[in-house]
């Protein structure tokens, strides 16, 4: 397997859905290129940053509101 | 986020909580999914104004409508789909919302990775690395790491709308794929698509960060 046809396989390679043969091809390719490794590495590290952005929520004002609405509709 | 996700009651308890008016059960969703609501919203409308509008408008749906949520999907999957409907809506407004029936060329043309980045025909290795990726800082450089989280936003905010979409409930919401797929209504192969184009953005845009800033270390 050639290196830019590794770096469009690891979406999938990650998802878990290549087929056996392409996902046997992926591992050994895996195996012996360091830059494809480096690659896949830094795949995970941006869907771990990615995951550790910091949350924003709706405004005070707007969920009071909200809050408000659903007292109002169930009373 | 999906860790606040994680200690949520059974949704047969949510469902019975919001459609008998218990108020603690409606608190505890509000302040659980709104965050991640708000920033799915984002990637449809034009302002952070527009996207909470969107949210409001999404829950005083799911006040009126709960009687109507049949269990075939997730709760939070059913609020989802209310979200995206809404936020559609607003969208088209915006006029910045795209079909989604087909992937365009932006979302399934092209290699993701600079083909010039490695070699070509007349070179020793054809389609292997011309030189590897430089080597990011350790996850314990942490004022690096928190500089580069701070530009993320604005890098999803460049990506193309359906990429932007599935990479927020994918990776920044924790969303499973069958979820996106069920909220968006796309096939698992788009889903995966996009997921992927997206991703390898964000991965070049941090690799570009990192070495404008000398904290890559070859």
């Amino acid at each position: 397997m050639n290196c830019n046809e590794f770096v469009e396989l690891v979406t999938a390679h990650l998802e878990g859905t290549l087929d056996d043969a392409t996902e046997r091809r992926v591992v050994e390719h895996l195996a012996e290129c360091d830059g494809c490794a480096r690659y896949l590495d830094q795949i995970r590290h941006t869907v771990h940053t990615l995951a550790d952005l910091p949350a924003e929520s709706i405004s005070g004002q707007a969920r009071d509101r909200l809050l408000d609405a659903f007292r109002d509709f169930h009373r | 986020m999906s860790t606040a996700a994680a200690a949520l009651p059974p949704d047969a308890e949510l469902v019975l909580g919001l459609r008998g008016g218990v108020q603690s059960t409606f608190t505890l969703l509000l302040d659980a999914w709104s965050p991640g609501m708000l920033r799915t919203a984002r990637a449809y409308v034009a302002s952070t104004e527009a996207a909470e509008d969107v949210v409001q408008e999404t829950w005083l749906a799911v006040i009126r409508g709960i009687d109507g949520f049949a269990g075939r999907s997730s709760l939070r999957t059913w609020v989802y789909r209310i979200l995206v409907n809404i936020a559609k809506t607003h969208g088209v407004k915006d006029s910045r919302t795209l079909a989604w029936s087909a992937l365009t060329g932006d979302d399934d043309a092209g290699s993701t990775v600079d083909p010039s980045r490695f070699q070509g025909p007349d070179e020793p290795y054809p389609g292997h690395w011309r030189r590897f990726p430089d080597a990011w800082p350790s996850p314990e450089s942490e004022v690096m790491w928190r500089e580069a989280r701070g530009m993320i936003d604005a890098v999803l905010a460049d990506l193309p709308h359906r990429q932007r979409v599935v990479i927020t409930l994918r990776d920044v919401e924790g969303y499973t794929s069958d979820e996106v797929c069920s909220i968006l209504d796309i096939t698992a192969g788009n889903q995966r698509i996009l997921l992927h184009r997206a991703r390898a953005v964000v991965r070049r845009r941090l690799e570009e960060y990192f070495s404008t800033s000398g904290a890559g270390v070859r």
